[in-house]
């Protein structure tokens, strides 16, 4: 050991002080501005914990890309920090409690599995704010906001259901949560207006994101008879099962035609940047109030990928008229008669399901099989 | 001449010196790896190997994630030396929080101080008697316990998930697989307010001390450690191979169970489908790490721990990738133990006798 020192500066955030320590150093003596010096006019640290690897290409990719928007948006009067792949449970307590003792204002929590450790952790810092998504447990400093997925799912199925022509889809799915489920829901009732005899395989994997896992589940639904490939998982190797065995594939959270520029025939894209770009600015204005946001395709936050070439005219006009017909009101993803799995009527003609009841859904309709 | 492989006579320098020198080697390859990515070396390496242990929280959580760790790896580490290959200690410790999960349950909302041992009697219970499954087939069938004790792992992990997303299923949690909120009666205290350690940091240490006694001054201890080293000799000597089969299996299910308790009653306060981040795997590596010596182990799990909250705190604070935070913990893993290998053996030239090689 040399006699270099390193000197850290003493920070203290959030009540939270580092003694300031002398660590002796291998070679280069190097004084360290440790970096998060909190004064008045700092800029508005936020705080993003994302479930999968950035790379993910899907959901946790998403959100990066949303934060990176946020970042082109407010420049130099917000710092933004992000922990990727935090395991749901114990660990994501941690790293979002440290996110706020390191002074972050703003914490995003974007996985429902993050919900209890992100209201314990808002308990213990109530100056700051949180925004937890998927989620359904507000407090007066934690926000909610979800996207209205099965929106585009609608639009998915419609496309579906003209192009299988073996009338079995596939479709590798997460958890049987609500968010899945009504997924799964609007997918097959797009589908079945086109072609009343299709099918929906399901399979769970019970995770968000595995790409070896995902494939399989590709591999086996193909082997099943499907020729349309629906995932409600974050990596696109379902995507390139379906590319190498001339199956076609929808893309989850963000385009992925470049992994299967043939299979792929559209993606929902999810676009978090305005939704996390209004919250921001509230905070900056003193306005930020807790709310219960669940945007979908007509406040952008769900959009559907350019179509393929493959797709034929009218088919991308029929998706297209599913498409305004949500976001203009006129048509409702989820209109009866719908019969669930048993052949037990659930929405009498005409009706629809409420948010409340959407939100908490545990059943699947006629034609899909799990 | 041919070289040959053997053993340095053990020396206390030695058991010195390979940690520091895989210590330094670690922070000397960190410091470029950091450097490559165009951090700050010096800060990154601060933040990931010192600031954790400079705040009173961190500790504490370095206790919370160390404690399971420690837990299991003691258990496991009495098989291991009985050359016992319990890999299941993650099954063995979803099945022990399902029971002390079913405890609280049922008995949610009721005031109780015998509701809390209770769970933790029935985590024990549950993980010996999942470990008791391989342990049979073992003693009985001859069965590899490897492969049971492994594929038993993942059963468990799917009868909790069809619990959390079936009859166990929070009937106020707009059907998200968990569990109801244990009560209060059915949470485990924490040591220090404001922080998240709980007793089973303690217990984690008076089972290693025990563990250690058992292992080193007792005639059981002495028992397992011949059967595992010469099988033969200790049947010879008529020591029940098949007994130590079934200890080493009832000991490891046993800790796993408990920490499954543990984990559940503590940090996460309900049944969820993804109880850890593979403690049960994980702690197989802190056992080898600590030698298979429970005060080793106690160390091995510190340090373990000490690798995740670092990573963490130096993806937060110097935005170093998350990927680049698994190669240095593998890197430290990796030196740690090449280090004590390359110390503990030496190579040497050997006269050849009759122009044959001998083999080691």
């Amino acid at each position: 050991m040399s006699s270099s020192k390193i000197i850290v500066p003493e920070v203290s955030t959030r009540g939270i002080s580092r003694r300031s320590l002398l660590i002796g150093a291998g070679a280069a003596a190097l004084v360290l501005a440790s970096g998060s010096m909190a004064f008045a006019q700092d800029p508005l640290k936020i705080g993003f914990v994302y479930v999968g690897p950035i790379g993910d290409h899907g959901y946790s990719y998403s959100h990066d890309q949303a934060r990176q928007a946020v970042e082109k948006e407010f420049g130099d009067r917000v710092k933004v920090t992000f922990v990727e792949n935090v395991k749901e449970g114990p660990d994501s307590e941690r790293v979002i409690r440290q996110l706020a003792s390191e002074g972050n204002e703003l914490i995003f929590a974007t996985s429902f599995g993050f919900m209890q450790p992100t209201i314990r952790v808002a308990r213990q810092f109530p100056k700051a704010k949180f925004e937890h998504a998927t989620g359904y447990m507000k407090a007066p400093n934690v926000g909610i906001y979800n996207g209205r997925f099965h929106e585009g799912r609608a639009v998915h199925g419609t496309v579906a259901g003209h192009m299988s022509k073996s009338g079995v889809i596939g479709y590798v799915a997460s958890f049987p949560i609500p968010e899945v489920i009504m997924g799964i829901n609007a997918f097959t009732l797009a589908a079945q207006k086109v072609n009343p005899d299709i099918k929906v395989k399901v399979i769970w994997l019970n995770t968000w994101y595995d790409p070896g896992k995902e494939a399989d589940a590709a591999k086996a639904l193909i082997d099943g008879g499907a020729d349309v490939i629906v995932q409600h998982v974050d990596s696109p190797a379902a995507m390139q099962v379906a590319e190498s065995r001339g199956a076609y594939a929808f893309g989850q959270a963000s385009d992925m035609s470049r992994f299967a520029p043939n299979a792929h025939l559209s993606a929902i894209v999810y676009d978090w940047g305005p939704y996390y770009i209004e919250r921001v600015n509230k905070v900056l204005d003193g306005t930020w109030e807790p709310e219960d946001k669940w945007w979908g395709l007509k406040e952008g936050l769900i959009q559907i990928s350019p179509y393929n070439d493959k797709v034929p005219e009218d088919v991308q006009q029929a998706a297209d008229a599913v498409k305004n017909g949500i976001i203009d009101g006129s048509l409702h993803p989820f209109t009866g008669p719908i019969k669930d799995q048993k052949g037990v009527e659930r929405v009498p003609a005409g009706e629809t399901i409420s948010d409340a009841d959407l939100l908490k859904i545990d059943w699947l309709v006629e034609g899909v099989q799990s | 001449m041919p070289l040959r492989i053997d053993r340095r006579p053990d020396s206390t320098a030695i058991r010195v010196a390979a940690p520091l020198l895989a210590v330094l080697l670690t922070v000397g390859t960190g410091f470029l790896l950091f450097m490559a990515l165009g951090l700050n070396p010096a800060d990154t390496l601060y933040q990931f190997l010192i600031a954790p242990l400079l705040t009173f929280y961190s500790l504490t959580e370095l206790g919370v994630k160390a404690a399971p760790l420690a837990l299991i790896a003691c258990g496991l580490a009495v098989g291991f030396r009985a050359n016992v290959w319990n890999i299941g200690a993650e099954g063995q410790l979803t099945i022990g929080a399902i029971a002390a999960g079913g405890v609280a349950l049922a008995f949610w909302n009721e005031i109780g101080w015998w509701i809390l041992p209770l769970m933790l009697l029935a985590s024990i219970l549950g993980g010996m008697a999942w470990a008791s499954i391989p342990a049979f087939l073992k003693t009985r069938f001859g069965v590899n316990e490897i492969l049971t004790s492994l594929m038993l792992t993942y059963i468990a992990l799917l009868i909790l998930q069809m619990l959390v997303f079936g009859p166990w299923k929070d009937p106020d949690g707009f059907n998200f697989p968990q569990t109801r909120l244990f009560s209060d009666a059915a949470l485990l205290p924490v040591l220090q307010e404001g922080s998240r350690l709980h007793p089973g940091a303690i217990v984690a240490v008076l089972v290693a001390l025990v563990a250690w006694f058992v292992m080193a001054r007792t005639v059981i201890g002495f028992q397992i450690g011949i059967v595992g080293d010469a099988p033969r000799a200790a049947r010879y000597a008529g020591f029940d191979a098949r007994r130590t089969t079934w200890l080493a299996f009832l000991v490891g299910g046993g800790a796993a169970g408990l920490a499954g308790a543990f984990e559940v009653a503590g940090p996460i306060g309900q049944l969820v489908p993804t109880l850890t981040p593979g403690y049960g795997f994980t702690a197989i590596i802190v056992a080898f790490l600590g030698r298979l010596n429970p005060l080793g182990i106690v160390a091995a799990a510190l340090l373990m721990a000490l690798t995740y909250i670092g990573g963490e705190n130096a993806q937060i604070v110097s935005g170093l990738p998350q990927a680049a935070t698994g190669v240095f913990q593998g890197m430290l893993l990796f030196y740690l133990l090449a280090a004590d290998g390359l110390l503990r053996l030496r190579i040497r030239r050997v006269p050849a006798t009759n122009g044959k090689a001998v083999t080691p």
